[in-house]
């Protein structure tokens, strides 16, 4: 699409074209040396400042009871989501009305309330009077919540993405309800939903920085120790968004080959954010 | 169950403050991200560079982190340190909205037939003349159910102000079960209510505005 918004440049326009990058180019070096240069007059750069991020101590600190506690907190959450999912995924394509109606309910209930609204409210509830496990269990279960709700969508949408050539003949040879979504739709859809599962890996370990609000484990609540000892809180919210990002777009890179590998060239599998939106949306996947 | 009623002026002045957080980020990350979005698929290959980059880096970052940049890590080399939380709890849901904004108003492009930007280009226009006139205004409307997921997930992820100190719901919620612990529950109900009502009512919205602008076509 985009090669055919402009006409392909001519001799002037591709000297024009250059004369804006190099422009830009210029402006962006000068703005980067500029803000490094303001950053030192602010003594932002100051080796003190710094200096956590290469002692050993705070990088075991760092990766271990930061980073690692995040992956373990989010790698459980989606475990759990995927079971949640799929049970509820599968309940809202129930042949029983109640079913389908509880099953709606429940997803778009937790689907609609955010996060962290629903991680207080895990805390307060239960939490608070479990310690640790309390304050990591409160934001395991609010994001088991709310990314099984997500997938829920996700596994009825990749359900319902498998021909329906498929169940018909299942159902003609014999195969009773139970059968042919055990045996022939859901591992099909498995790999139509793989990317869309993996993108909900990136939301989920972005949530589990929300954790730092009820002081569970994890890499906000390590680097907020960090910046509260050395008042380097610039210096540190840099190394978590580069960690953050890293492994975020390793995740990306993930789901970028599953959908190549498994899907295709076909569209990613897209949901919409409520049981209304969902009817229109058919386009890319967004990851908020 | 009486504290949370008593008190419900402080409830609807806490979902005020979330509906002006949610309207003025909605407002601001849509220039943005139509900004974005022209930088993205127009004929400048840095400016392309820089959106592409900018989306990356802001769309991998938790939201939580860029509150820390804008409230913590700003404030210690000198910015927005006499800024009003809400201008700052704005700035920071704009800066990671916007990033998707240019991620769904590019599907809602990519969703406009070939042929329009060519004829276009075919009567003589520039590339701004047939964004402005041809391409933009269809891919709005192509846009509209991404747009609106992107517009209710930025509405819940107002939520994340709580922690720097705003008191919009989220933040309310936890003063009310810091105080009547016996009423948990019926303290969260009240409050997911609120942010169902929210979210359903820009649901319909988008609802609405998909089916009159499609019946325009």
């Amino acid at each position: 699409m985009t090669t055919v918004l402009f006409d392909a440049p001519g001799p002037r326009t591709r000297a024009r074209h250059r004369l804006y990058t190099v422009v830009t180019a210029v402006a962006i070096v000068a703005a980067v040396v500029g803000f490094i240069a303001y950053l030192n007059s602010k003594g932002a750069l100051a080796y003190h400042l710094w200096e956590p991020f290469v002692t050993p101590q705070y990088v075991r600190a760092l990766l271990v009871d930061g980073l690692l506690k995040t992956l373990e907190m989010a790698f459980a959450s989606v475990l759990f989501a995927i079971v949640f999912g799929v049970v509820f995924g599968v309940g809202k394509l129930s042949d029983h009305a109640w079913l389908r109606w509880i099953c709606l309910l429940v997803v778009e209930f937790f689907r609609a309330v955010p996060v962290l609204l629903l991680m207080i409210f895990v805390f307060f509830y239960w939490g608070i009077t479990h310690d640790e496990f309390g304050r990591l269990g409160s934001v395991v279960i609010a994001l088991t919540l709310y990314n099984g709700a997500v997938l829920a969508e996700v596994f009825r949408a990749g359900i319902q993405a498998v021909q329906k050539g498929q169940a018909e003949a299942a159902y003609a040879i014999g195969l009773r309800k139970t059968q042919v979504m055990t045996s022939i739709l859901l591992p099909q859809a498995v790999k139509i939903m793989l990317p869309a599962l993996i993108s909900q890996c990136v939301v989920a370990v972005k949530d589990t920085s929300l954790g730092m609000y009820v002081a569970a484990p994890g890499l906000t609540f390590v680097g907020k120790q960090i910046y509260n000892q050395f008042h380097n809180q610039f210096q540190t919210a840099i190394v978590m968004a580069a960690l953050y990002i890293a492994v975020n777009l390793l995740l990306t890179l993930a789901a970028t080959w599953a959908q190549r590998r498994l899907v295709g060239e076909k569209k990613p599998l897209d949901v919409g954010m409520t049981a209304i939106s969902t009817a229109g949306a058919e386009t890319q996947r967004s990851t908020v | 169950m009486s504290e949370i009623l008593d008190n419900f002026d402080l409830v609807l002045r806490a979902f005020w403050l979330t509906i002006q957080l949610a309207v003025l980020s909605g407002i601001a990350s849509m220039v943005l991200g139509t900004l974005l979005v022209a930088m993205r698929i127009g004929p400048v290959a840095v400016l392309r560079g820089i959106a592409t980059t900018y989306v990356t880096l802001l769309r991998n970052t938790p939201l939580l982190i860029i509150f820390i940049f804008i409230f913590i890590a700003a404030p210690d080399l000198g910015w927005f340190v006499h800024t009003p939380f809400l201008v700052k709890g704005v700035i920071a849901v704009t800066l990671y909205t916007s990033a998707f904004v240019c991620e769904s108003l590019r599907a809602g492009v990519n969703a406009v037939p070939l042929g329009q930007a060519e004829a276009a280009r075919a009567i003589g226009m520039t590339f701004g003349q047939n964004l402005r006139h041809v391409v933009l205004p269809q891919a709005f409307r192509a846009s509209v159910p991404p747009l609106a997921s992107t517009l209710i997930a930025m509405t819940k992820n107002t939520s994340v102000a709580a922690v720097f100190g705003l008191m919009e719901a989220t933040a309310r919620m936890r003063w009310f079960t810091n105080r009547y612990t016996d009423d948990t529950i019926t303290i969260f109900i009240v409050f997911a209510i609120g942010y169902i009502i929210l979210v359903e009512v820009l649901s319909l919205g988008s609802f609405g505005l998909e089916r009159r602008w499609k019946a325009a076509r």
